[in-house]
């Protein structure tokens, strides 16, 4: 019973010192952000591996979950004998929720997993302390730039797979089930509005980016310096962000589009 | 160095693509091409009730959207819904004894003012009231009328 209890105790200890070494981290990060206005190419370097490499994926999943949206709205709405709101529907479902969400989540997976691991590899080879004996502080020069790339990708990333998802459908509604042309840009124009559905999503998708960078690269700063301890720190930044972006979902949509 | 370069180019692609789709959506997507008709002349009319109209609903004019609701407001005196229009300022030959009515675009779509154009030589200025206005059809009175209009046929 004691030792029961004694276990819960630590958990609850290492749970609570891991969430404030987790704030401490992230004050460091913020802290050298300023520093990189003076090397640039760090952050384009971290842009290209965690954005331009996460396109293809976001591209592709965007155009296939704005195709499929549009049949399955197609199917409902015409019983309705509304499809012509079929552009509603899927222009309010994407740039509400769909794209910033699913956006996060593939950003986790493709980008978050391998900041968590290469972070973590850099530990545990101990490159990172070889920089501290260097003099250089490795939050600066590691972690910073690849906070604030991940920062910069995301709202880009979530904009992208709106798009091509609206276009996906598009491709769908009017070649192959023949919804009206007109009719779908032009209900979908009267009833998304720019501040109170695309910039909440790009709000959405911009705190997304902040949290789900933060997660990866915590994770791997913070990693058992082992190749297991990095395996589990890669399963967690995966899993933890799932939570965090689903959590963090319905918090931010209760908040901007409930009348709570 | 050739390296750096085209990495450099292709973030540049990146963000010009997230930028494009940012305004793709703000152009094609969303009615943020609407905004720019606001400044016009605005012009009131009285209800005796709204039903569903809203804020940013149409006006229209045979068809034609003219304007859009810019407020719904209580009248104090006459306890009447005061509704202010904004016309788009290409609009500025409409007769000043203009009707206004609530109708609703289908049976169950979202309602708009439709415009009926008078016959006077004084055009609408701004801040014009349109005396001439017929409210929305609540589908509970007509149903309730119709009863009784077959009760009182018995």
């Amino acid at each position: 019973m004691i030792g029961f209890i004694r276990s819960l105790g630590r958990w609850g200890l290492g749970t609570l010192e891991r969430l404030g070494r987790g704030h401490i981290f992230l004050m460091h990060t913020l802290a050298g952000l300023p520093g990189l206005f003076l090397r640039p190419a760090l952050v384009i370097q971290q842009l290209f591996s965690l954005g331009v490499l996460s396109v293809l994926i976001v591209l592709i999943s965007g155009l296939f979950v704005g195709m499929v949206l549009g049949l399955q709205g197609y199917n409902t709405l015409v019983d309705f004998g509304a499809e012509e709101s079929l552009g509603v529907l899927v222009s309010l479902s994407l740039v509400r929720e769909l794209g910033p969400v699913v956006t996060a989540l593939l950003f986790a997976g493709r980008a978050g997993s391998a900041l968590t691991a290469e972070v973590g590899l850099m530990k545990s080879t101990e490159q990172l302390s070889g920089m501290e004996m260097m003099a250089v502080d490795p939050v600066r020069r590691v972690i910073a730039p690849r906070f604030l790339a991940g920062f910069i990708s995301m709202p880009l990333l979530a904009a992208m797979f709106s798009a091509i998802g609206v276009i996906g459908a598009f491709i769908v509604g009017h070649g192959l089930l023949g919804v009206d042309e007109g009719a779908f840009w032009s209900q979908m124009q009267t009833k998304t509005d720019w501040y109170g559905d695309v910039m909440n999503g790009v709000i959405k998708s911009i705190v997304f980016g902040f949290v789900v960078t933060w997660i990866a690269l915590y994770e791997g700063y913070d990693a058992t310096p082992t190749s297991e301890g990095v395996g589990r720190a890669t399963t967690r930044t995966v899993v933890h962000s799932a939570f965090a972006i689903l959590g963090l979902d319905f918090v931010l949509t209760a908040l901007m589009f409930g009348d709570i | 160095m050739l390296q750096k370069k085209s990495t450099e180019i292709l973030v540049g692609l990146f963000v010009a693509l997230g930028i494009g789709a940012l305004f793709m959506l703000a152009m094609k997507v969303s009615n943020l091409a609407d905004f720019s008709d606001e400044r016009g002349y605005q012009v009131t009319a009285q209800f005796q009730n709204t039903g569903g109209l809203k804020v940013r609903s149409p006006v229209t004019m045979a068809g034609v959207r003219v304007g859009r609701v810019a407020a719904i407001e209580l009248d104090p005196i006459t306890y009447n819904a005061k509704v202010t229009i904004n016309m788009h300022p290409q609009f500025d030959n409409i007769p000043a004894d203009t009707s206004a009515s609530i109708f609703t675009a289908g049976l169950l779509g979202e309602q708009y003012i439709s415009l009926d154009a008078g016959a006077d030589d004084f055009y609408l200025q701004d801040g014009d009231e349109l005396m001439l206005t017929q409210s929305a059809l609540v589908l509970e009175q007509v149903i309730g009328q119709f009863l009784y209009s077959v009760a009182e046929g018995n």
